[in-house]
């Protein structure tokens, strides 16, 4: 008998996947952001109101990634963006296999934007990265205060959390500053955007802060060399 | 439940150092698994009974060393502390604490025949 010392990463395969794509995105010139909730948040409603608002300006492509149902996809499609189902089966989660091969369907040429639907799951897609460049989490105001505590770890990586459903929140029992405050305990860097899909308020916020940070991605090397390509 | 994905993850680890070691059959997978990292321990030894059937992990033991949250702050001198509730700004001075352990997923070794 004898042990063989290896401190390898488990999941070290995604990584790579998720290495490729990120290669992929950037030879293309694409901004990709991965949105990622609870089912019921609210995530394609936000898909819907921030596509409307930036369409013009972008050219946009969506994965959705759902269980069983094209529903969700049938709903971006009708907004007239390029929308690509990947149906997971019995798979909680997207990883970034199944977007490396939803990517041989997809063409991802002319796209200044790609926006990704993670299945509808608190915990499984935390673990994985897709090789996006920013992750996008949507909980609504009605899931209660006490979600970033018991999910923490998809919180802490979200470089946005959109609060939304605020015009629920007369019902909600919870208050905005405590739904802040236990977000910013969990994820202190992140940025919140309170907002309501059914009102409106708060979604040009929510788009400002996305226009500013593919501004900002235009702005690097990386993408500078794509725009030569 | 993305166990089953890990647990793959595990498993295609341990079983190419197995066949690069001559198709050794596997006694033991030994992992250290971060507290904060969204894995539930009993399904992952769940998926982990399921998944090894069959392969030259059919007999191995799966041994888990969780690894505690522990974090610091760099503004109060490094002082070291374990999150509580997933706090991460310092309970001293309110800055934002440094993760040291507690993420970690990895394959430590495997014992082979
Ligand atoms: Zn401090």
């Amino acid at each position: 008998m004898h042990q063989v010392m290896l401190e390898t990463n488990i999941l070290e395969q995604n990584e790579t996947f998720a290495e490729h794509n990120q290669a992929h995105f950037r030879a293309h010139g694409v901004f990709v952001i991965n949105f990622m909730s609870a089912p019921g948040a609210g995530k394609t409603s936000v898909l819907e109101q921030t596509i409307q608002l930036i369409k013009a300006e972008f050219k946009l492509g969506v994965i959705e990634g759902d269980l069983m149902t094209t529903l969700d996809a049938d709903r971006i499609a009708a907004l007239g963006v390029p929308a690509y189902q990947i149906t997971t089966g019995t798979v909680c989660h997207l990883d970034a296999q199944m977007v490396q091969r939803a990517l041989h369907n997809f063409p991802l040429d002319g796209l200044d934007l790609l926006l990704i639907e993670n299945v509808g799951n608190m915990v499984c897609p935390a673990e994985f990265n897709l090789g996006e460049d920013l992750r996008v989490m949507v909980y609504s105001t009605v899931e209660g205060a006490e979600k970033p505590k018991k999910y923490p770890l998809m919180f802490h990586q979200a470089d946005a959390v959109l609060l939304n459903k605020i015009d629920l929140l007369p019902y909600a029992g919870v208050s905005l500053a405590e739904l802040e405050r236990n977000v910013l305990e969990v994820s202190p860097e992140t940025n919140i955007f309170p907002l309501s899909c059914r009102t409106g308020e708060g979604i040009e916020a929510w788009v400002d802060w996305l226009k500013q940070r593919n501004a900002e991605f235009r702005q690097t090397p990386a993408a500078n060399a794509a725009a030569v390509h | 439940m993305h166990e089953a994905a890990i647990v793959q993850g595990i498993l295609d680890i341990a079983i190419r150092t197995a066949q690069q070691n001559g198709a050794a059959p596997i006694r033991c997978i030994k992992l250290r698994l971060g507290e904060f990292r969204g894995v539930v321990r009993e399904a992952l030894e769940f998926c982990f009974e399921a998944m090894k059937r069959g392969t030259l992990a059919e007999q191995a033991a799966l041994e888990v060393e969780t690894i505690k949250l522990r974090a610091a702050c760099a503004n109060c001198g490094e002082i070291e502390c374990a999150p509580r509730d997933y706090n991460f700004l310092c309970p001293h001075c309110g800055e934002v604490l440094n993760i040291l352990a507690g993420r970690e997923m990895q394959v430590e070794y495997v014992e082979l025949d």
